[in-house]
């Protein structure tokens, strides 16, 4: 399922080899997607960091970050924001997972991934589950302003747990 | 992505309103999410002016990472409703988000009449905890994406829930 709400823009769909990345997680240290190969992965990629809501994205992967463990997954979150605001950020929310900033140039690897927002310079809420092999099993482009929780990206990780081959 | 509620809501439930309501509003909230606070008021309008019409469940889902004292808190409206006065506690933490240290969630337990030393047994061996997490696994499935999170009649409800679009939504459910 790679068709957003609006029915037109579409994501890297489920099959496509994950383009590789490297982006900045803290003002010191990269961070490549060819890192977690041998574990699932998922890609979260969102607007700006602080969203007002408590309860936004971010903050609610933090709290269900056990649930994706029990899969061996890890995850990533991805913004073009700055590493400085995502170091804040991350810090103010107690967040335990990284978030690496698609900042210079910006929005590349949103673009990559068919997430971007050129319009606003800012990326789609997108969702990516990538195998341990880095091929992309299971991708959602939510509607900007909707939260799209974590039911989708559990039921992907129980199917890769179910059939680890394609 | 169709977010539907699982599992459905039961008996196993708090809940208040008859079953034979024509609507059902569940909510994933946090006691110590000032946006929860901020919604308490407005199901209790709407409850008042739906009546029996409108049934009304909760179901815990405390951002801990978030909101220190969710976790408590969560206990102590289980304990509560251990001892049949979930409602009651309920209640009181939502009117008292800024004052829910240990010492205060005992004080609201003296005060709404519970035995008070089981309640404080009952939170100090954490014996609600693993229906609490089953409450927030279960919303993590259900696609509860922040708090509160409502379902109508076991669908989520994506819409802003301030008095008008809340009651626009369960009227245009019954």
């Amino acid at each position: 399922m790679s068709t957003g709400a609006t029915g037109q823009k579409t994501v890297l769909g489920v099959g496509t080899s994950a383009p590789d990345f490297k982006l900045r997680s803290t003002p010191d240290q990269l961070v490549s997607l060819s890192d977690f190969r041998g574990s699932p992965i998922i890609l979260a990629f969102y607007p700006a960091d602080w969203s007002p809501v408590c309860g936004d994205q971010m903050a609610l992967y933090n709290e269900i970050l056990p649930e994706f463990r029990r899969f061996n997954a890890n995850l990533v979150g991805i913004s073009v924001d700055g590493v400085w605001c995502h170091t804040a950020f991350a810090k103010d929310r107690k967040l335990h997972f990284p978030l690496l900033a698609d900042f210079e140039p910006k929005g590349a690897v949103a673009q990559n991934y068919g997430a971007y927002r050129p319009q606003d310079g800012i990326s789609e809420r997108a969702l990516f589950v990538i195998d341990s092999e880095g091929t992309i099993r299971w991708s959602y482009l939510s509607p900007i302003g909707v939260n799209p929780g974590a039911d989708g990206i559990l039921a992907a990780l129980e199917n890769l747990a179910a059939k680890p081959g394609r | 992505m169709a977010s539907k509620l699982t599992p459905k809501v039961s008996d196993r439930d708090h809940l208040q309103g008859p079953d034979t309501a024509s609507v059902t509003l569940l909510e994933y909230g946090d006691y110590e999410c000032p946006y929860c606070g901020q919604a308490y008021p407005i199901v209790k309008a709407i409850q008042k002016r739906l009546g029996k019409r409108l049934r009304f469940g909760f179901r815990n889902f405390p951002l801990t990472n978030a909101h220190p004292h969710a976790a408590s808190a969560a206990e102590a409206a289980e304990a509560a409703g251990a001892q049949g006065k979930f409602w009651e506690m309920h209640d009181t933490l939502y009117e008292h988000q800024d004052a829910l240290e240990d010492a205060d969630l005992l004080q609201y337990a003296d005060e709404i009449g519970l035995d008070v030393a089981r309640f404080a047994d009952d939170i100090a061996e954490h014996r609600h905890a693993a229906r609490i997490r089953e409450d927030f696994t279960s919303g993590v499935r259900s696609g509860v994406n922040g708090t509160p999170t409502f379902f109508i009649n076991g669908v989520r409800h994506d819409g802003g829930y301030d008095l008008a679009s809340l009651l626009a939504a369960i009227e245009e459910a019954m």
